[in-house]
């Protein structure tokens, strides 16, 4: 890093160099049994630099010397952005635990044990099903330095299990699954294994189903998958800065349920998403977006905030390329309300859990649209099946003005969203 | 290399090995609004080890190259750690080879600057069209080459040139915010990017016109696809369910999917094949050395094969098909697809949409995914057809069908064969891997179509 620093301080005015050193050992299995092992190195390097004011990038991994790296930057330079803001010259963060020295000794033999314990327990519960899956453990260091004197660096553990079932039946295919991961080891198999047999036990039998509108229930699963994107996508404050966001003049503005509160947190200890600073080394921060209903806050890395006249608020991140506005690690805060006591409130309704294609539609707008995937029919209070074949479309914004109730069953959903259980009062249905 | 490449192989104990080598450049531009907001350029190397050993698999990839003999000895170790029976793997004639990159209008030799202006005109054209908010434009072009070794005694190497565009224009009143996109894709031919000035305005025209355009409400609706929406329902629908590593192992599904089992009407014919020339999923060799071909997964309606690896192949006592693919050096190759199509029919549009009372026509794509059995994909564009005739635009739909049923439900097929490279596919985490797919227009009835 610093021969990298060294060498672009010679021709640009500041310079900023973020490296990600990680490995990673996924087990994997397929077709309820052991399939693979694999170990995964990887090594990045990226470079920011501003040359006459603007903005140059460049990206290596593996063997690519610093001086090509430093050329390549220069080049893209001459097309940057006008650059608005500092590269931080912060050295010191408040601590966040992220780091578990016991998952580099999770020996592969129990990661081993583990999956296949997760496994025969859910064969056991249904006959015919195959699980895959993968338990995975990992380390990655992340480290920023940058002329204007700013160092940042954190290593980071994680430890993740995900388990898949899919039963062929009278041909009709059904998919559940769970996933769980966290900074320190899951040892334990019985939450997965669990939450699997929960839902096989729910969708035993198919209900019919009629197109209409149906009050629901997301559970967290379906709220994660549902409509979170809308708002993840509505929040940003590039969109916002774009007018593209309908949030664009609704802060401060309550337009949703007063219950209802969203928080961006990368400080809970352990979590996969939290983390101490940002991919540009500012100080990660708890950040409420929804606050009792509220448009609060919206997120910001530098140079978006500084076009939008704010400031970041800890959240750029890199996925590939430059760094961009994106969430770290999202809570819905739990209500009080259990998923039983919802289900009996309901006379006639619908429990999502999975909706495939929910994404693909009109994310802006809070359009969402999606069949689904694992859900159950509800008459007078009971699950009464699965349903098949069946759309749901709704509008986040609308749904979300009015709930029913927010449930007291929250859970983490992979790492990275905390959510209860919502019910709506409706929802427009399509069936066959 | 090659004699590096071997002796460490050779010196390893294992029933199968394979290294894959990576080397890849790419650039990138892409704008919000009028701002460009990331000119940036990529380099990297890297590599794999990929080792079969008594059925068990071991793989192991790496930045820097002076990892390669460490993780080649650790993949055997690991694949020795998990297997427990005997190893099933089609075996292969060694083949020496090397694949120069295809490339037209080679995206490379283009400058930066020259990039810049063509997105910029395009910028332009979008962001002066009355009623547009902002726009959205992402730019890529990579070149790649990969090594390949393997202990059947193959060397070798491919380099292709990849490229894509995604255009956006979106507009918005109040708090409704619609959008229109357009994304092109080709194998190393720069002028597909070019030109599209016409294209670029209308999707601009469009994404404001959607503004006033009403919703369908939901429900069962006879639907004609235009090619490039038909081309990612196909993908969706049908290539994914052929690929056999959702089969091999799961006794139900290989009696579902039972070669002869009738899926769809006799005018069906669905192939997939990186042999099919000059398209975004063309390639000489697959990611295992297996030879590119050209697989008719349904020939007149029935089942007649599938998507295959070496080792998904050997299991079920069938012939590689050469779809084993793997995004880079950190992934092992996988069952993928590559130019996926419905072959042509004799049915023009008009007669297609001449006897629907009412109807939906969907065009272009915004997504699809599937769980093997139901599928779902997005339409950019969409109509309502009325007595015959296409009629309003409508908010763009999201559709769904059931494998078991909609292909059957295909009851027409157009004599216009158009395929669509603006796509990427993703599968166990790996993704956006190049894939072209297409169709003529179909007409499929009694499709569910989602709406309020």
């Amino acid at each position: 890093m610093e021969e990298i620093l060294d060498i672009a301080r010679r021709s640009a005015e500041s310079v900023e160099v973020f490296r990600v050193t990680s490995v990673r050992t996924p087990v994997q299995f397929e077709a309820n049994r052991l399939k693979q092992i694999q170990t995964k190195e990887s090594v990045s390097v990226a470079l920011r630099l501003v040359k006459n004011g603007k903005m140059g990038f460049a990206q290596a991994s593996g063997n690519v010397p610093p001086a090509d790296l430093v050329r390549m930057a220069l080049e893209t330079s001459q097309f940057g952005y006008q650059v608005n803001f500092d590269f931080p010259s912060l050295q010191s963060f408040e601590k966040v635990e992220v780091f578990d020295p016991q998952v580099e000794h999770i020996s592969i033999d129990s990661m081993i044990n583990l999956g296949q314990t997760i496994i025969d327990a859910v064969c056991s519960n249904t006959a015919g099903i195959i699980c895959e899956g993968s338990i995975s453990r990992g380390t990655a260091t992340f480290e920023i330095a940058s002329t204007g004197g700013g160092h940042a660096s954190c290593k980071r553990t994680n430890f993740s299990v995900s388990m898949d079932g899919m039963l062929v039946r009278n041909g009709d295919i059904l998919y559940v699954g769970d996933i769980r991961s966290s900074c320190r080891p899951i040892m334990d198999p019985s939450p997965v294994a669990g939450e699997i047999i929960r839902q096989l036990d729910l969708a035993r039998s198919n209900a019919p189903i009629k197109s209409g509108t149906l009050p629901v229930i997301f559970t967290p699963f379906g709220v994660a998958g549902s409509l979170l994107a809308p708002l993840i996508s509505a929040f940003n404050g590039k969109t916002v800065l774009d007018g593209a966001s309908p949030m664009k003049d609704k802060k401060d503005m309550v337009i949703f349920d007063r219950r209802l509160l969203l928080t961006d947190d990368p400080t809970i200890p352990y979590q996969p998403g939290s983390t101490p600073f940002d991919d540009e080394g500012m100080p990660a921060r708890r950040n409420a977006l929804i606050e009792h209903g509220k448009v609060a806050q919206f997120y910001y890395d530098l140079h978006t905030a500084a076009l939008a006249g704010s400031s970041s608020t800890g959240n750029g991140s890199r996925s590939g390329g430059m760094p961009s506005p994106s969430i770290h690690a999202l809570v819905i805060e739990g209500g009080k309300v259990s998923q039983a006591d919802m289900l009996k409130d309901m006379k006639e309704g619908l429990i999502i859990e999975q909706l495939m294609g929910a994404e693909q539609g009109n994310i802006l707008n809070g359009d969402f649209s999606g069949n689904v995937l694992l859900g159950y029919k509800v008459d007078n209070g009971e699950i009464t099946g699965r349903v098949k074949d069946t759309m749901v479309s709704g509008n986040v914004y609308q749904l979300l003005k009015e709930v029913l109730a927010i449930g007291s069953d929250s859970r983490w959903i992979a790492g990275y969203v905390n959510t209860p259980s919502i019910y709506c009062p409706a929802i427009a249905v399509a069936a066959k | 290399m090659r004699d590096r490449l071997f002796s460490i192989i050779q010196g390893l104990r294992a029933d199968y090995i394979e290294v894959r080598l990576d080397e890849s450049q790419s650039s990138r531009l892409a704008y919000r609004g009028e701002r460009l907001e990331e000119a940036g350029r990529t380099a990297g190397t890297g590599g794999c080890v990929r080792a079969l050993v008594k059925g068990g698999w071991g793989f192991a990839s790496f930045n820097s190259m002076d990892r390669l003999a460490d993780s080649a000895a650790m993949a055997v170790e690991q694949a020795t750690h998990v297997g427990q029976g005997h190893s099933e793997f089609s075996p292969a004639q060694a083949v020496i080879d090397k694949v120069e990159a295809e490339c037209k209008k080679n995206p490379l030799e283009i400058p930066l600057s020259a990039k810049k202006s063509l997105l910029d005109e395009y910028n332009r054209i979008m962001l002066e069209t009355p009623g547009i908010q902002t726009t959205s434009i992402g730019y890529g072009d990579i070149r790649k080459k990969v090594t390949f070794a393997s202990s059947d005694g193959s060397y070798i190497e491919q380099s292709r040139i990849d490229l894509n565009l995604r255009l956006s224009a979106i507009a918005s009143r109040n708090a409704d915010v619609q959008q229109v996109g357009l994304s092109i894709g080709s194998k190393g031919d720069f002028s597909t990017v070019e030109g599209l000035q016409e294209k670029v305005k209308a999707i601009a025209q469009r994404a404001v016109a959607l503004l006033s355009a009403p919703e369908v409400k939901g429900g069962t609706f006879t639907v004609v696809l235009d090619p490039v929406l038909a081309g990612v329902f196909v993908h969706e629908a049908f290539g994914h369910l052929s690929e056999a590593d959702h089969i091999y192992e799961n006794p139900q599904m290989r009696d579902i999917m039972v070669l002869g089992r009738r899926f769809g009407g006799q005018h069906l014919n669905i192939v997939d094949g990186a042999a099919v020339p000059g398209l975004r999923g063309s390639y000489r060799y697959d990611d295992e050395g297996t030879p590119a071909s050209k697989t008719y997964l349904i020939k007149e309606g029935l089942l007649n094969s599938r998507l295959h690896s070496r080792e998904t192949a050997a299991r079920m006592g069938e012939n590689p098909t050469g779809n084993a693919r793997a995004i880079n050096y950190s992934y092992p190759p996988i069952v993928r697809m590559t130019n996926t199509y419905i072959e042509p029919g004799t049915t023009t549009f008009n007669d297609m949409i001449g006897g629907i009372n009412k109807g939906v026509y969907a065009k272009d794509w915004y997504g699809g995914t599937t769980s093997l059995e139901m599928f779902t994909f997005s339409a950019g564009e969409a109509y309502m057809i009325r007595d015959g005739k296409i009629a309003e635009m409508i908010r763009p739909v999201v559709l769904s069908g059931n494998v078991f049923t909609t292909l059957n439900n295909i009851d027409a097929i157009g004599n216009d064969l158009d395929m669509n490279q603006g796509g990427g596919c993703g599968k166990a985490g790996q993704s956006p891997l190049p894939v072209s797919n297409g169709s003529p227009h179909i007409r499929i009835r009694n499709c569910l179509v989602g709406g309020k």
